[in-house]
């Protein structure tokens, strides 16, 4: 019985990972509705960034503000470079670019890292755990993962709600041209909503680095875990999201108690499960 | 008829030499066992693989406007398929080729149910992670090889000279039906509808398209031409895994294929299936880089050349070689 509230709560605090994939993946769909496929390659791509920055001999404390404006920047960049070009032009243009994208990222960091294992030094952070008894032990980096990723959950909300950036983000998704005729200008709006997404995922990319050890090839995954948890807490919520990570990571990790080849699977099955059930999702936004 | 007429027609002087053309590759393609060696007849299988697979991701994106990338799902169930009913079963190797596009069709039915609650950017996620569902359950199947995956022994019983000429017939004949499936089926009345809804689905489903129904139909048959290619390549190679039956790169060559082809033409796949068998003969021994050129020009295509190689070359010499469009023509 023990074992499994232990199980549980590592599937909650793993959850707080995905919560903060998620976000990024939410925020720019929110936006401009766009679906990024390379979503978890760039996650990964921060943790590369990060291991980079390592090795220069920086530890993970001060390397992560650097990874997070390098990837505020790279995507400014990219958004007001190239994903500005493929918006309004129908279906295919934003897939099919940030498809390619992702197969590029995937090929570089395997040209530049090989495809070993690596896995970002964070010392004494990583085996550190808070004990709760004598069967439970909770790990302070996947504890303190999740209390950022819902700090951060609350910052976005305020962002979004109180600020005038936040209101200027809101009009131009709702209505570009107006915001325009406003004097907001849409493709500067846009590049800024993914700068922050990129920051976001930055941050989710050193922790996942943190936490396990991953390959060039470990992108696609990131981005399913995200999705999942959007689509399971319901699209455009923003708690239904967290909830959705959280479910998330709790099945897997009770598949992976059942059996060490099921964990993935029963993460992808409860969300099937959600698909068919509850196509809206458990916590649709209700307005 | 007076002077001023209007003519609806369909075909081109192009498309008559195309079909003249096509009729004497049918025949070579057709006698081809008898006169070339097995390695080329195993470049020529796959080749025909990649040509089918791009048809039917075209169907599915370029006219149906679903784009999926979880269509190895079904490339590695048909693949399954092969190796469950010849080695378990005992059925010949043969048959099971066009059970295995019937297997993949019978999964895509329900499949199509569930991944059709998702729209555009999410549906193509959703298409992504049940094929992760497929690769995760057949890896824990443990009677057929589980994760490390199985050899094709049925095949063994088999001699070389009947198993390689045979292979290549039914490659053949799958490339062929699926060409003339996919023709077909674009200048029927379905196929108006799907080009309608290629170009605005709204607009389409105000003159009466059912495109739910059309949709669904789309993603069955690629389903179902993605399976019997499963079968048809691993007949080929002979022995196989999750990890490489379920793998994503499968629909990303389709993907850049279609892309740097021309994606919505009948065309542009085959062309661009012709571009990447000469890149990948000629620079595949530059391992990733290889694969970041090819994803850097499709995305480059995406961006400044959308209509790819062949829409920029039909434009040009207004060259249809599949005459699916009607023509308004004045009578002289």
């Amino acid at each position: 019985m023990v074992g499994w509230i232990d199980t549980v709560i590592q599937g909650v605090l793993l959850g707080g990972l995905y919560a903060l994939f998620a976000m990024g993946l939410s925020l720019v769909y929110g936006v401009m509705r766009l679906v990024n496929i390379a979503h978890g390659d760039f996650i990964l791509l921060a943790a590369y960034v990060a291991l980079v920055f390592q090795g220069a001999g920086l530890d993970v404390a001060a390397a992560t503000p650097l990874v997070v404006a390098v990837m505020f920047l790279g995507g400014y960049v990219l958004q007001r470079g190239i994903l500005n070009r493929t918006l309004g032009k129908g279906l295919l243009p934003p897939l099919l670019v940030t498809f390619g994208l992702s197969v590029v990222i995937q090929n570089v960091l395997l040209q530049i890292f090989s495809a070993d294992s690596q896995a970002l030094r964070a010392e004494a952070l990583t085996t550190a755990s808070l004990r709760l008894g004598d069967a439970i032990a909770i790990g302070w980096l996947p504890l303190g993962v999740f209390l950022v990723a819902l700090a951060l959950g609350f910052g976005l909300q305020w962002l979004f709600a109180r600020t005038g950036f936040g209101r200027a983000l809101r009009a131009t998704s709702d209505d570009q041209e107006t915001a325009q005729l406003m004097g907001i200008d849409h493709r500067h709006m846009y590049a800024l909503a993914t700068a922050l997404a990129f920051a976001l995922m930055a941050l989710a990319g050193v922790f996942a680095g943190m936490r396990t050890s991953f390959t060039p090839t470990d992108g696609p995954a990131n981005l399913l875990f995200a999705f999942e948890a959007v689509v399971i807490g319901g699209l455009g919520s923003f708690w239904g999201t967290f909830a959705g990570a959280t479910l998330l990571g709790i099945a897997q990790s009770i598949g992976f108690r059942l059996n060490p080849g099921w964990g993935l699977l029963v993460g992808h099955l409860a969300f099937l499960a959600v698909l068919v059930l509850r196509p809206e999702g458990l916590f649709p936004r209700t307005r | 008829m007076s002077a001023g007429a209007k003519l609806v027609t369909r075909a081109t002087r192009a498309s008559r030499a195309a079909a003249v053309a096509g009729a004497i590759a049918l025949v070579a393609g057709a006698a081809l066992p008898w006169w070339a060696g097995s390695a080329s007849m195993r470049l020529l299988i796959e080749f025909y693989c990649f040509v089918i697979m791009a048809q039917m991701w075209n169907l599915l994106a370029g006219y149906g406007g679903l784009v999926s990338i979880g269509q190895q799902g079904f490339l590695g169930l048909g693949g399954y398929a092969l190796f469950a009913l010849a080695n378990h079963a005992g059925l010949n190797p043969f048959l099971c080729v066009p059970l295995a596009g019937l297997l993949a069709a019978l999964v895509a039915w329900p499949s199509a149910k569930i991944v059709f609650r998702l729209r555009g950017g999410y549906f193509a996620i959703g298409t992504w992670a049940l094929a992760e569902v497929f690769r995760l359950i057949l890896a824990n199947v443990s009677a057929l090889g589980g994760g490390s995956g199985q050899s094709l022994r049925a095949m063994a019983s088999i001699a070389k000279s009947t198993r390689e000429p045979a292979a290549y017939l039914i490659a053949f004949a799958a490339l062929v039906c699926a060409l003339a499936a996919v023709y077909l089926l674009l200048r029927s009345r379905f196929g108006l509808a799907l080009t309608a809804i290629r170009d605005s689905e709204r607009a389409s489903e105000s003159q009466g398209i059912d495109t739910e129904f059309t949709k669904f139909w789309v993603y069955v048959v690629s389903a179902a031409g993605f399976g019997v290619v499963g079968a048809i390549y691993y007949m080929n190679i002979l022995r196989i895994s999750p990890n490489a039956a379920f793998d994503v790169s499968w629909t990303a060559y389709v993907i850049f294929i279609v892309v740097i082809g021309g994606i919505g033409t009948i065309e542009g796949p085959i062309v661009g299936t012709l571009l990447f068998f000469v890149l990948r003969e000629t620079l595949s021994s530059y391992g990733s880089w290889y694969l970041i050129a090819l994803g850097a020009i499709a995305v480059v295509t995406m961006l400044w050349f959308p209509a790819g190689l062949w829409g920029a070359l039909s434009a040009r010499f207004d060259l249809h070689l599949f005459p699916v469009r009607r023509w308004l023509r004045q009578v002289p």
